[in-house]
Order: structure tokens, then sequence, then C-alpha cells
């Protein structure tokens, strides 16, 4: 005789479809209103801080402006306006940087490949004389101790204010004095090379739209 | 059977420091630990980071514990951690706009930080809100301080410098090594090493001695 067979081990209850649904939406929209909370209290200082750091990146270049214009490059000419269809975000601009009303240069956005990942770079260019003015680096990733000599080494910095586009690199102790003669840092050449390639192709692009730019203003 | 009794609440609050290091002892956010040590300021941003995250976080756990469905707990809580991360990275974006740069994608990867995902579904969801916050408290502190060791000992030898000051002469040339990848390896290495030596050692005197370390316990408790 057998008894009663065995009852099957309790599987423990799913919850259902919509109490699913329900616990994920809830917690997602708590989730979006904490967000939304966060962005409205810190992006006015988050466009604070980029605004400062442009505009100390900007003095630093064009050697302490009065004032700066921002201008957008729009097909083959520079406009106060944004082009159609493009937000200040996403527009290519350059500064115009000016000291007791006279133009004094323009502040650049100039990028490439470095070592690591991409460079991007403000110059202050002259169109008139083709010499730069200065030159700071916004963002890098380059190597430590070797690559990011590009915005530590104060002596290949310091060079960037007497040298004129478009830039030859020269090693060290091998330059004939070439006014465009750049001489590039030991140990970091690939960085020191993108450098030089990412302002002159910026530059050969934007160059003559800022020369004719240029002529325009009151001298 | 009676249930496990659950130990006093300062032992959640100093398990997380030395027994259960998340890091040392859990062997838990290795990468930051290795990507972000190569300053002592990035260390402590970091840590700052995950200390709001896992407070935040454990929080709102041990508080909805109860009205999750565990079918789908693991994606609530996943939710619940890419909300405080997503706030920590806007705070630290207008807060230290240069640090939050060094840090990069870093702070985004803390929504998949083994140590925050782990707390809850380990700690969180199956205790009170105040214990899950000193456990939480004790995680970060524990986080905090071997990411701060490893920050300095990097930083220090690395760049000559702690916090940006400089430690040593202008003589002294920094073994560039210590802030590049190998660096963050050697240095975990080697702190784990004498980690586990000091750990080793210690259960060793609590064998010989067991009068005394029983005292330790008593008192602790």
């Amino acid at each position: 005789m057998t008894g009663p067979a065995p009852a099957p081990p309790a599987v423990p209850k799913s919850a259902s479809a919509l109490r699913l649904i329900g616990t994920l939406g809830g917690f997602g929209a708590l989730a979006g209103l904490l967000i939304v909370a966060a962005f409205t209290a810190t992006q006015p200082r988050i466009r604070a801080n980029k605004a400062a750091a442009l505009a100390a990146a900007i003095g630093e270049v064009l050697g302490a402006p009065d004032r700066y214009d921002t201008l957008y490059v729009s097909g083959d000419a520079l406009s106060r306006d944004l082009p159609t269809g493009q937000t200040a975000e996403t527009a290519e601009a350059v500064y115009l940087g000016w000291r007791d009303s006279l133009p004094i240069g323009y502040a650049v956005v100039a990028s490439g490949s470095g070592f690591q990942d991409n460079i991007k770079l403000l110059i202050g260019y002259d169109p008139a004389t083709s010499r730069l003015i200065g030159m700071t680096v916004l963002e890098s990733k380059e190597t430590p101790g070797l690559g990011d000599k590009i915005y530590k080494d104060t002596t290949f910095g310091a060079q960037f204010s007497q040298v004129t586009a478009p830039l030859v690199g020269v090693k060290t102790g091998q330059g004939t004095g070439r006014p465009n003669e750049l001489v590039m840092i030991t140990g970091a050449t690939i960085s020191s090379r993108a450098v030089i390639k990412a302002i002159n192709t910026t530059l050969e692009r934007v160059g003559p739209l800022l020369l004719a730019h240029q002529k325009e203003l009151p001298q | 059977m009676s249930p496990a009794r659950k130990p006093p609440p300062s032992q959640e609050l100093i398990k997380g420091i030395w027994r259960e290091n998340p890091v040392l002892v859990q062997l838990l956010g290795l990468c930051p630990a290795l990507a972000v040590t190569n300053s002592v300021a990035n260390s402590l941003a970091m840590s700052a980071a995950v200390l709001f995250v896992l407070l935040g976080s454990s929080l709102l756990v041990s508080m909805v514990k109860r009205i999750v469905p565990g079918d789908v707990r693991i994606s609530t809580y996943i939710l619940i951690i890419a909300t405080f991360v997503t706030i920590a990275d806007m705070v630290l974006e207008a807060t230290v706009p240069l640090v939050h740069k060094e840090l990069g994608a870093f702070v985004a990867l803390i929504v998949v930080n083994c140590i925050i995902l782990g707390r809850q579904e380990a700690f969180a969801s199956k205790n009170s809100v105040g214990r899950s916050l000193l456990d939480a408290i004790g995680m970060s502190i524990g986080f905090t301080l071997t990411l701060t060791l490893m920050g300095a000992v990097r930083e220090v030898l690395g760049n000559g410098t702690f916090l940006g000051h400089p430690v040593f002469g202008p003589s002294y040339e920094p073994w560039v090594i210590m802030i590049l990848p190998p660096g963050g390896f050697l240095t975990l290495g080697c702190i784990l090493l004498v980690f586990s030596w000091l750990k080793r050692r210690g259960e060793a005197r609590a064998k010989t001695t067991p009068a005394v370390a029983g005292t330790v316990v008593r008192e602790a408790a």
C-alpha cells in the first residue's frame, strides 16, 4: 500500500506582469524626476564654468584682449549669426579679439589625432602676417611624462608666440632659423607632430576665411 | 533552529574598512582602483562619488526592498544606481570641472562598479535602513582609504608631488611608470601583498593568544 504522493516543492510565485511593469515604470519616473532636478540645478554652473574656461583660453592665446566676438564658419565666410540648422554647440566657432577698439587676432580651435587620442588646441592667429600669437591645449590624453609635454613644457609653448604658418617641425639643434620652424620635443615627437599637423590643417582650411574677414575690419 | 544573531551595528561600519575591505579583500572595484589613482585628487574625487552613490542607493534599496518583486530587482537596483551616478557626474562637473575632466568616463562607469550592486544585492536588500547606511559608509571608507593610498604612492613616486605640492627637491627624477597603467598594477600588487601579510600575521597571533583575542573581540562588540 502506498501513501499519498509527496507534495511538490513550493515554487515561489512570480509577480504579475502588471506589477513588474508598474515597479519599473515607477522607478523610471522617479529616476527621471531626480535627474531633471539635478540637471536644472547644475546646468547654469556647468555653462558658466565652460564659458570661464573658454574666456581664459582665449585670453591666453590672444595676449589678454579687452573683449572678444564669437564668429561662426558659415560656408565660405565668417558670420556673427549661427549657420542655419546649427546650434552654438555644433557650429564651428572662431573668436575675434579686440584691444583698444582694434582687432588683434583670431582664436581658432584646431584638433587632430595624437598618440593616445584626439588633441584639441586653441591657437591665436594673425592672418595678415600668418603669425601665431599663442597656443593652449584644451583637451589631451597624451602619455604622462612624455606626450603631455606639449602643454607642460614651457619652452615648447613659448615658440607659438613668434612662429609663422604653415609650421615645420625640426629636431633640437637642426633648425635653420626660418620663421616657420618649430623645435619639437625630444621624446614626444609624435605628439609634437600631431600639434603641428592639427594647426596646419586647420589654418589651411580656415586661414583664407580669417584673412578675408580681417580685410573688412577697421584697422 | 534560531535565526543567526546579527552583529552589533558598529561592526557593520567597521567591517568594510579592514576585515571586508571592498578592494583588498573582496577584490571589487578594481577598474577605478587601477584607472584613476594616478593622483591623490582623482582618487579622492572618485571616492566621494562612490560614497554618494553607495549611500543613496543603499538608502533607497533598503527602503523599497519589500515592494520590489524579485524578478525585476536587479533592473531596479541598476536604475537606482544609474540615477545617483548621473547626479554625481553632474555635481562633479559643476563643482570641480578639472577633476571631472581628468576622471573622464570613469565616473559614468560607477554604474557597473561591482561594489555598489554587490552591496545592494548582498546587504541593503536584506537589512534595515540604518544598518544599510552604516554598511555603505564603512565600505566607502575602505574604498577611499585604499584608493587614497594608491593615489599617494603613485603621485609621490610618479610625479614627485602630493596633492600637487612638490615632495622632493628639484633634482628628483619622477618614476613616470608609476602614473602610467603598469604603475597601477604594481602598486595594487604591492599593497595586496602587504595587506595579506598583515592579515595573516594578525590571524596567526589571534590563534596563539586566544584569551587576548577574545578580550579584543568583546571590547570591540
